[in-house]
This record gives structure tokens, sequence and C-alpha cells, in this order.
């Protein structure tokens, strides 16, 4: 048995888990994970590398839109929360969606300074995300060039 | 060419219609670059084509509902199912499923919703316009095939009835004529099909489980 192999999965599957159980992930990174094979391995990667980018723009605006506290244009806010809601439920980042409902009372109270402490909350979130999944990747590809499968890994 | 045409399909010598398993050919509506990504895969996942647009104006520019010619006008890329978000700037999927359920054209393509918020009133509205189903975001693969198969199981039953009802030469390809189904003067028909099995929908709260 190769063991280089062996550890790598099992730091691979002990990672994983902590994700979910420290809130980064839900279930819906669990269904992505099942539309991912062989022919397709870098499906999550690249899905998710979406959401990163679609994060800094959404970002990038609602903060434009806040800039100026005698004006702050609160529905273009409001639609930037709501899209990057349903982006990050579509993934499974759990603690980026989480901030988008706060977010969101805070928007539906034009609440600005809310509205600022949420977006940085949701900046620093989604970022964070973005590095635990690269180390994720990183220890995927380590077991495929080492000449292992990636392990299917059963979250409860 | 059959105006409408949502299958063509083998018909075996022998006599039985069944479903040789055709592609299905599905437009996928959704405004989200993320959405429209996890929703291909997930259909491609479970054997069907997939056309994915941006929003609902190119859907209909797709179809050829916008009064051009639409991509899907040729025969190969006909397309048997759309699934769209509800929510999209512009033309909302509410507003598509309309149109589309307007045109004698494109109305018995079957249209699913899609909506990450669970508001009763929402879905009754769709499928009060005609929407085959309902599915609350995010989307998993268990529901992609439960649509796949709903759909299936619906064209097979179409089927089942124009074969009744045309005579055919067995081994000539069929095309689904929907003027040849039961008539289609009000969306009330039985086109709608029986409300509890077919209109399952995905409902957090299971205010409809006594219909499932």
């Amino acid at each position: 048995m190769n063991t280089v192999v062996a550890q790598l999965q099992r730091q691979f599957q002990d990672y994983l888990v902590s994700l979910y159980q420290q809130g980064f992930l839900d279930n819906q990174f669990t269904e992505l994970r099942k539309l991912q094979d062989e022919g397709t391995p870098d499906f999550v990667a690249e899905v998710v590398s979406l959401f990163f980018d679609d994060c800094s723009k959404l970002i990038n605006s609602m903060s434009r839109s806040l800039e100026r506290p005698e004006n702050v244009d609160f529905k273009q806010v409001d639609s930037g929360v709501h899209q990057l809601k349903g982006s990050s439920s579509s993934v499974g980042a759990r603690r980026v969606k989480n901030v988008c409902i706060s977010f969101k009372e805070c928007c539906d109270v034009q609440n600005r300074e809310g509205c600022l402490r949420c977006l940085q909350q949701v900046d620093y979130e989604y970022k964070m995300l973005k590095t635990k999944l690269q180390d994720l990747f990183n220890l995927e590809q380590q077991i495929v060039q080492a000449g292992g499968a990636i392990p299917q890994v059963n979250i409860n | 060419m059959a105006v409408g045409e949502v299958m063509r399909m083998e018909v075996p010598t022998g006599g039985d219609l069944t479903v040789s398993s055709p592609d299905l050919h599905v437009l996928a509506v959704d405004d989200s670059i993320v959405d429209r990504k996890v929703i291909e895969r997930l259909l491609r996942i479970s054997s069907c084509k997939v056309t994915t647009v941006e929003s609902g104006t190119r859907a209909l520019q797709y179809l050829g509902l916008d009064g051009n010619t639409g991509a899907s006008d040729l025969k190969d890329l006909k397309v048997n199912l759309i699934v769209t978000d509800y929510s999209m700037p512009g033309l909302t999927g509410y507003d598509l499923l309309k149109k589309i359920k307007e045109s004698s054209t494109f109305r018995e393509i079957p249209v699913v919703i899609m909506s990450s918020e669970n508001i009763l009133t929402r879905i009754e509205q769709c499928l009060k316009e005609g929407a085959e189903d309902f599915l609350l975001k995010p989307v998993k693969l268990a529901d992609v095939k439960r649509i796949k198969q709903l759909i299936m199981r619906n064209e097979a039953e179409d089927h089942k009835t124009l074969s009744h009802s045309n005579k055919r030469k067995l081994g000539e390809d069929v095309d689904a004529s929907p003027s040849s189904s039961s008539s289609s003067s009000s969306h009330d028909d039985s086109s709608v099909k029986d409300f509890p099995s077919s209109k399952r929908m995905k409902s957090e709260s299971d205010i409809f489980s006594p219909f499932i």
C-alpha cells in the first residue's frame, strides 16, 4: 500500500470535514462534489472560481453604492446582496450566505453603517473561504499526482 | 416538420411505443453565471443536451419568439424543456413562462421555474400560468432527476395517446404534433395533467405533502 497516498487522502478527508464542522461549507458543497468525476476533475474548482469572481465584482459595486452617506442606492445594494446570497447558496458557502442574511436586514431598514459592516464581513469571509478551498484543491492535486483517488467523504 | 414538434421518436416494429431514451434538449435560463454552470452540469450528468442563456430576452431570441428566426428553429436544436430562474432583471421567469404559454408554437414545451425564495403565492402563480414544476434553489441532482423523469413520463403518455389516435405506418418516425393531442383551448384542460402527481413541488414547509 502506498502510504504517501493514504496519508494525503487522510489529510484531505480531515481537512474537508473540518471545513464543514467550522461552518465554512454546507450540504450544497457536497452536492457539487457529487457532480465531479474523472472526466470533469476541475468542476468544483471552476464553479467556486466563478463564485469568487462574482463576490469580488458584487462587493466592489456595493461598496460604490454605499460610499456617500447622503446618497446611498439601497436598491442596488439589495440587488447585490440578493445575487451574492444566491450564488453562495448554490456553492455551499455557508458563512458567506449567513452574512448576506444579516446584510439584507440592514438594507431593508436602510442602515448604512450596518451595511458597511456586513460588506466588510462578507469580503473577509469570501477571501477566507477562497484560501481554505485553495488548500483543499492543492491536497486534491497532490493525491492525484501521487497516483491516488480523491476520497468520497461522507458528511453527516 | 410539424410546428411545435417536441420530440422525434422512432416507433419500433411490433407496436408498443416505448421511449428509447432520446436525449432531452433543455434550455436553461439564469442571470447568475454560477447557477448557469451548476444547472448545466446537473443536466449534462442527467444525460440532457443543454443550452444556457443569461436572460429571458435571450431565451426568447433563441426560441425565435422575438419575431426572428431562432436557433431552435433548426430541427436538431428543438427544445424539450425550459428551466428558468424566477428573479431575473428585465424579463422575469414568470414573464418568460407567460410568453411561452401564450405562443401556439411553444406552449407545449414544459417550463420549470427555479427560485431561491419559497413564496407560496409565487409558486401558485407559476403553476397557474402553466409551469410544470417549481424548484427551490439551490438545485440538487435529485431535483433534476425527478424533473427529467416527470418530463419523459409526460412525453411517453402524450405519445401513447397519439399512437392510438393517429394511424401511422410502423417504422416511420413519429412527430409529436400538439394539434392532435387533447385540445388546449384553455389552460385548465387535461394537458396540465393530474395535479397531485405531476405538480409535486419542492417546498421546505411541506405544505403540499398531502398531495405527494
